[in-house]
């Protein structure tokens, strides 16, 4: 064999891969690693995210269609930390870090120094302000709103609400609530007559919700924001006063007890919360992105539901003392991305 | 003694230098300008907050207010300091003054200085939270290019590692002053006997850890760009270790910059190493202080042959 053969022969070979690439105008994926840096692992919902995040990663990279897709989770929960986490994955050559970050802004720096190095970084549920960084947010304020604007359809004649919160100085508290006090600004029949922190767990939100109770006037509703709804049932038991409407948050107890009320006496609301399985779709996103599609800076997921007809389906799937999700898929993942171009 | 002294830098500087060959074997790429300053950046305001922390310990006091202190700076910083420059330089001088006056009153009225600083972290904490309520804020430009500065041929990491450790131990170590200091650490009155105004001297240690931190603060929004309000909150512990692991003592004054600002390097890089070696991360924590205890070991095996010999 000639070397001007050979050289015919890799024109060809590039020729055809050219072609190839021209078909699906996207680029081959099977050689990029990507990073999952997480900030937390220590409730239901973080176990869940890991869990889903694992699920897809392994499942792409045993199809091949990245070569390594590793979960790194910082040891405490501090900005510090996960920036030193970031610059890591920087060193150890990852093509893409997907991101839920410990502050929406105390990472900057690193995420900027990911970026200068050709690091594509994805943020989700903790997002970055960073402009190079890609954000895949839930609007938590339209959720508090929705949940307002259930009761309103539920209890037309309105009265007292009471709001359970999460953990003070928490961005995602800050929104949950925000959505919630526009909602009964419209719908001005409800008023809230008092605000606990439930720091999104059970136990805590029991608690508080014990203490509160006795100062209170007659209450109608509750709302919260999700793994708090199963303690403050049982926070109105324990005083003995009858179960008002409470907004759930997805919690594997939380849909049992209302599976419990409904065969018992007829009880009807709503759960709604984000998917832990967002951590998929991040993957997805980063993936195309790797690809070389066209991705906008800003995305937005949207938060899963439980009705009255999909509760015992969402509570059958659920694990015990788990949280509903969802796995996303890349076609979910494209479908976010048309939607938001 | 001479060999007590000559072995308490020797540790720091070994376990430094084992755990760094350890990463360069796991992480070739580590290896490299670039590498270096990604390993090392967020070491400088953690060595930084080491030298505060090690001026308290120098005179037998320990401050658990530290990484509160360090995040109030870093709130000031990226808000006053870059909206109105002279306003926030104002706020960070009275911060190392009420430092100082901090030292004074714990001295003068003899309360235990653990108490004391343990309940001013919730007062620095509360401050940072009311300057900055969400996280956010912006660095100052200066402090940015400062901090992102590339020196040829050593990082920025490095070259300001090197300068803090020579600049504090020309400080504490080579000075008049910072004999007179450690001496109040090992023995307070014979200094006092010899003429020197105890409450001055514990002033001005409390005053030089004010000054430290606020810089440490500085140096931390720099490297972030923005400040959160808990931001450095690991720094507290991390200090004491540092001090700790680089050959200094709670009691008694012995206390080495260069050292401490080696034991800072220590801990930030056993953490890469960590990662670097995929360990899960609910046994990351353990590993951490696994290490820092098999260093401390180290030394109590080291130091008794010394004293011993």
């Amino acid at each position: 064999m000639t070397i001007s053969k050979m050289l015919l022969g890799a024109a060809g070979l590039a020729m055809a891969a050219g072609l190839a690439q021209a078909g699906s105008h996207l680029a081959d994926t099977s050689g990029k690693r990507i990073a999952l840096s997480n900030n937390y692992a220590g409730n239901s919902w973080r176990q869940a995210m890991l869990e889903t995040y694992q699920g897809t990663a392994s499942e792409a990279v045993s199809a091949g269609i990245v070569a390594a897709a590793d979960a790194y989770t910082t040891s405490e929960n501090q900005a510090t930390e996960q920036a030193a986490q970031i610059q890591n994955m920087i060193l150890q050559g990852y093509d893409a870090i997907i991101l839920n970050a410990a502050s929406p802004t105390a990472l900057n720096g690193a995420v900027k120094e990911a970026c200068d190095a050709g690091v594509t970084v994805v943020s989700f549920d903790g997002i970055v302000t960073e402009p190079c960084a890609w954000r895949i947010a839930v609007d938590f304020a339209a959720m508090g709103k929705e949940e307002v604007d259930y009761l309103a359809t539920r209890l037309p004649d309105g009265g007292k609400l009471l709001e359970i919160r999460g953990l003070a100085g928490v961005f995602v508290d800050d929104e949950i609530s925000k959505g919630i006090h526009e909602g009964v600004a419209e719908h001005s029949q409800f008023e809230i007559v008092g605000s606990v922190h439930g720091d999104w767990a059970q136990d805590v939100a029991q608690k508080a919700v014990a203490g509160i109770l006795p100062s209170l006037p007659d209450i109608v509703g509750v709302v919260t924001q999700g793994g708090d709804g199963y303690g403050a049932a049982q926070a109105f038991k324990a005083a003995g006063r009858p179960t008002p409407l409470i907004v759930l948050g997805n919690r594997q107890d939380e849909l049992k007890w209302w599976a419990e009320q409904r065969d018992a006496n007829g009880y009807e609301t709503l759960s709604l919360s984000i998917a832990p399985g967002v951590a998929s779709l991040a993957f997805w996103v980063a993936q195309q992105i790797l690809a070389g599609e066209e991705v906008p800076k800003d995305l937005t997921v949207p938060f899963l539901k439980i009705t009255q007809d999909t509760l015992d389906a969402s509570l059958a799937s659920t694990p015990e003392g788990s949280v509903a999700n969802v796995t996303y898929t890349l076609e979910d993942a494209q479908k976010v991305i048309a939607e938001a171009k | 003694m001479t060999a007590l002294a000559r072995y308490r830098i020797i540790l720091p500087v070994v376990s430094l230098a084992v755990l760094l060959a350890a990463t360069f074997y796991m992480q070739p790429r580590a290896m490299s300008y670039f590498g270096l300053n990604l390993l090392f950046n967020l070491a400088v305001p953690i060595a930084l907050a080491t030298i505060a922390q090690m001026m308290v310990i120098m005179v037998n006091d320990i401050d658990l207010s530290l990484g509160t202190f360090v995040s109030l700076v870093a709130c000031i910083t990226a808000t006053f300091l870059h909206d109105t420059p002279l306003l926030g330089a104002a706020m960070l001088l009275a911060l190392i003054l009420s430092y100082a006056a901090l030292g004074a009153l714990i001295h003068t009225l003899e309360l235990p200085a653990i108490v004391v600083t343990l309940g001013m972290s919730f007062v620095w904490g509360g401050l940072a939270l009311f300057i900055l309520p969400s996280p956010g804020g912006t660095s100052p430009v200066w402090l940015r290019t400062l901090m992102t500065v590339k020196p040829p041929f050593v990082p920025m990491a490095v070259v300001a590692s090197v300068i803090i450790a020579a600049v504090t131990h020309l400080l504490v170590i080579r000075s008049g002053i910072g004999t007179v200091l450690r001496g109040v650490g090992g023995n307070a009155r014979s200094v006092a006997r010899a003429g020197w105004p105890l409450v001055r001297l514990k002033a001005l240690a409390y005053g030089l850890c004010g000054l430290f931190g606020v810089l440490a603060g500085m140096a931390l929004v720099g490297l972030t760009t923005s400040a959160d309000a808990n931001i450095a909150l690991r720094y507290t512990l991390l200090s004491i270790a540092g001090v700790i692991l680089g050959g200094g003592e709670f009691i008694g004054g012995k206390v080495s910059p260069t050292g401490a600002v080696i034991g800072a390097l220590t801990l930030t890089l056993a953490a890469s190493f960590l990662s670097f070696m995929r360990l899960s991360p609910d046994w990351q924590i353990g590993a951490q202080g696994a290490i820092l205890i098999l260093v401390l070991t180290a030394r109590l095996i080291f130091s008794r042959k010394g004293s011993v010999a």
